[in-house]
């Protein structure tokens, strides 16, 4: 490459924007809407980067990659190499990349960013890993020596994911056990193939496999096989149950047909593949329909563009409190727009009624802002009297999942919060149980990838080190230098 | 893969299989279920067992061929597999020793009727199993059901077998002649319902076994739920059994016709695979 550019001369580039698939092709479409930046494209994004000394991006990584340092790479043309430091702190690049809240998260911390023009480190990212895969880049690790020592993880998402691949790096013999047919977890019944190929997710499990991690479908811990007998049968088990219990509004009507919470909206659609002709599995026609979503975050984005790939007239995202308080990734949100997606704010719902058990209307309540919340954000109220009504023939909840009961109330040993997720020690996943770990949403309540990722990877750490040591209760110090490990 | 060692005709439409799954054997207990995929881009479908062997590792399932997967699973002989079978799922049973209690099956819900009768007799109670179907043929299970050491009366819609008449009749026969602690109700919506009707009155304790369309099976999509005593439930981990008083039937039999015109449009298909319907998108 030519010499270094001067600060002066990087202030002065643009941020180069990710290439996307046409809002209103894409509108029709289950094809990736964001197509990747070029090799050129990459570069010249990379070069941007102020080089900072201090790199503050890093501090907004929930799992502190060496941003600065892939970044330079990438601007060297040395992308494998630095696949390699991205690999170092993030398993699963090539998901990261495209689904993390990067606005919130490294681009938010970027020094840039206050010129509303952070480094395009997502796409970056997912430059760098898109890049060893498709080139076939993908180093195979050398195999350790085994162990001896045998590892349970319940749960295939990020969280049992990455735990599974720390793990079985170390030598250790690593069974995951997923309840569904598919593994991936949210990765792959939750997110929709134009926010996120399925064969990535399967090019990463498949990763997994050929380094020797066994995948045991239809395994549902707590009926197919009890936690009691993984205990007996392995050295430490880790839980990452991901939070899937749907929340519904409780309010009348709620049970018409035509009323889907989002993971079964969204499960019927992506994992059975009911967007694809020949599917078994059947999803209401929504062909020309109306459709209403209720929530603000990634989930209620997915649902509403969804029904408008499926062939929905009018998607319309009912949200109780206002933009600035929607939880759900930017990129997402302009996405939506673009597609022709409508947003009404500050409305909740009040009844659904239909006709022959089939929904038709929504009847609303006009909210306003109060004071904030436990959570910082300005709690909706209802302003007296003023209500409203829409036409719906789809209403998709997508309020947020609650931890599912199936497992933890087989038992009640292990310790739960008053939330009803299971209590750990934040830095070790360490239980109430000794030998039982657990991380992810099981442990935060629905959150993001990444912080699934970071807590599998955190208990990985944390069962090394207790198969090492024996010992359960950690002095604060040694919990400290887990979590730096 | 889960091998079908043994796949038999037990009723028009209706066929018995023996199914390799041990895990699921091994937990199993009466009134659970299991969710089954026929093959790689199969749904998913729930499947009461009807019996288990912890050592042969076997499951009994019941299978009456209505839609597209049902009659493709149909289809299925010894030595094939099902891809995927989970469970077992939901609660079991409530087992007690009650004193009388009366279990109730209609068409193929007697596959379901069957552990519960098999069970409750062990736990040491009188059981009468009235089972029933449209016609001689329908009724399955009897032989069975006798071996348990229940009685068992056998009603025919048409009268060609057994006693004439609807499975509803008999129980308010048997109601009206002996004292009965608790009733267990499986089979079709309308049947559940009528049993329902026939207890209320007298406030014998009623428990049916529901069957709304499942995706998951684990409370991971809702899709599954039902009303009971203005409740929503989640059959498929608060259930399947469920207190018949507090039922909405009728939101059950609505909700289950959600797929209907789809089902149609795949059984025509089944039939005649060139007249696939192209359907949007
Ligand atoms: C529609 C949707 C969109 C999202 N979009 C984003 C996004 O853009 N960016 C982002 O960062 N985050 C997003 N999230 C959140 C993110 O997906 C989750 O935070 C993350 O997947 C949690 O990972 P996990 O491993 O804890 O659990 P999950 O991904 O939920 O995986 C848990 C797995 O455990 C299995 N399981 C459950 N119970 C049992 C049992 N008893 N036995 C065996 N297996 C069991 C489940 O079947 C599942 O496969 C989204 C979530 C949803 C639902
Ligand atoms: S079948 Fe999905 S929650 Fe019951």
């Amino acid at each position: 490459m030519s010499a270094p550019l001067t600060k002066k001369e990087r202030m002065k580039l643009d941020r180069i924007d990710m290439p996307e698939r046409d809002a209103v092709e894409r509108a029709g479409s289950f094809e990736e809407v964001n197509l990747g930046l070029t090799a050129k494209m990459a570069q010249l994004e990379a070069m941007r980067c102020l080089e900072c000394k201090r790199p503050k991006c890093i501090d907004g990584c929930p799992v502190g990659i060496q941003i600065d340092e892939f970044i330079r790479l990438v601007a060297e043309g040395s992308v494998a190499e630095a696949a390699e430091v991205i690999q170092r702190d993030n398993l699963l690049p090539a998901i990261c990349g495209r689904v993390c809240p990067q606005e919130n998260q490294c681009e938010g911390t970027c020094v840039l960013a206050k010129k509303e023009r952070p480094i395009a480190i997502g796409h970056l990212e997912r430059y760098v890993a898109d890049y060893v895969r498709t080139e076939g880049l993908h180093q195979v690790a050398e195999m350790p020596r085994p162990t001896g020592k045998a590892i349970a993880v319940i749960g295939s998402g990020p969280a049992g994911l990455a735990c599974a691949g720390d793990l079985i790096q170390s030598g250790h013999a690593v069974t995951v056990f997923e309840a569904l047919h598919e593994p991936g977890g949210v990765l792959v019944y939750g997110i929709p193939e134009f926010r996120l190929p399925k064969e990535i997710v399967q090019t990463e499990i498949a990763g997994l496999e050929t380094l020797g991690v066994v995948f045991e479908m239809n395994a549902v811990v707590g009926r197919t096989h009890t936690l009691e007998e993984l205990l007996a049968e392995f050295d430490a088990v880790f839980i990452g149950v991901g939070a899937g219990l749907p929340r519904f509004l409780g309010v009348p009507g709620e049970n018409l047909i035509g009323v889907y919470s989002a993971n079964e909206f969204l499960t019927r659609v992506n994992l059975m593949k009911a967007y694809l002709n020949d599917a078994d599995t059947p999803v209401l026609d929504v062909t020309g329909k109306r459709i209403v979503v209720f929530g603000g975050g990634n989930t209620a984005m997915d649902a509403a563009r969804t029904a408008l790939r499926m062939g929905a007239a009018d998607v319309r995202i009912l949200y109780r409190r206002t933009e600035a308080e929607m939880p759900a990734r930017r990129e997402e949100v302009r996405h939506a727009r673009e597609e022709g997606i409508a947003f009404d704010f500050l409305v909740s719902p009040t009844q659904l009624s239909g006709e022959d058990g089939l929904l038709r209307r929504v009847s609303l309540q006009r909210m306003e802002l109060g004071e904030p919340d436990e959570t910082g954000r300005r709690r909706p109220q209802p302003i007296e009297g003023a209500t409203t009504e829409v036409e719906a023939d789809l209403a998709v909840v997508a309020i947020g999942n609650g931890p599912n009961p199936l497992l933890l109330s087989t038992v009640p040993d292990l310790e739960r919060t008053k939330w009803g997720t299971i209590a750990v020690d934040e830095a070790t996943g360490r239980t109430s149980i000794p030998g039982v770990f657990a991380g992810g949403d099981i442990v935060t309540g629905g959150a993001t990838v990444i912080l699934a990722m970071g807590a599998g990877r955190r208990a990985a750490a944390s069962v090394e080190n207790w198969l090492d040591t024996g010992v359960w209760e950690l002095p604060p110090s040694e919990e400290e230098s887990v979590e730096s490990a | 893969m889960y091998r079908i060692v043994q796949a038999t005709d037990v009723g028009p439409g209706v066929r018995r299989f023996s199914v390799e799954a041990p895990h699921v054997a091994r937990h199993y207990r009466a009134g659970q279920f299991v969710i089954v995929r026929v093959d790689p881009t199969g749904e998913r479908i729930p499947l009461t067992v009807a019996a288990a062997d912890t050592d042969t590792g076997l499951i009994a399932l019941y299978v009456q061929g209505i839609g597209k997967t049902t009659r493709r699973l149909n289809m299925l002989e010894s030595g094939d597999s099902l891809h995927d079978v989970a469970g077992p799922l939901g609660k079991p049973s409530e087992i007690e020793h009650y004193g009388t209690a009366v279990v109730v099956g209609g068409g193929v819900g007697t596959a379901i009727a069957y552990p519960v009768v098999k069970a409750l007799v062990d736990a040491g109670n009188r059981v009468i199993s009235i089972i029933g179907g449209r016609s001689r043929d329908f009724v399955i299970l009897e032989s069975e059901l006798e071996a348990t050491g229940a009685e068992v009366i056998v009603c025919t819609d048409d009268g060609s077998y057994g006693r004439p008449g609807f499975v509803t009749d008999t129980l308010a026969d048997t109601l009206a002649g002996t004292p009965v602690d608790i009733v267990f109700a499986a089979g079709p919506v309308p049947m559940m319902k009528a049993v329902a009707a026939v207890t209320k009155p007298d406030g014998v304790r009623t428990i049916a076994s529901l069957n709304p369309i499942m995706v998951d099976g684990t409370g991971m999509c809702g899709g599954c739920r039902v009303d009971v005593g203005g409740k929503t439930q989640f059959a498929c981990v608060d259930g399947p059994e469920f207190d018949a008083h507090l039922v909405d039937f009728d939101l059950l039999a609505r909700r289950n016709q959600a797929y209907h015109d789809f089902e149609q449009v795949r059984n025509a298909e089944l039939e005649d695979p060139s007249c696939r319907v192209e359907s949007s998108p």
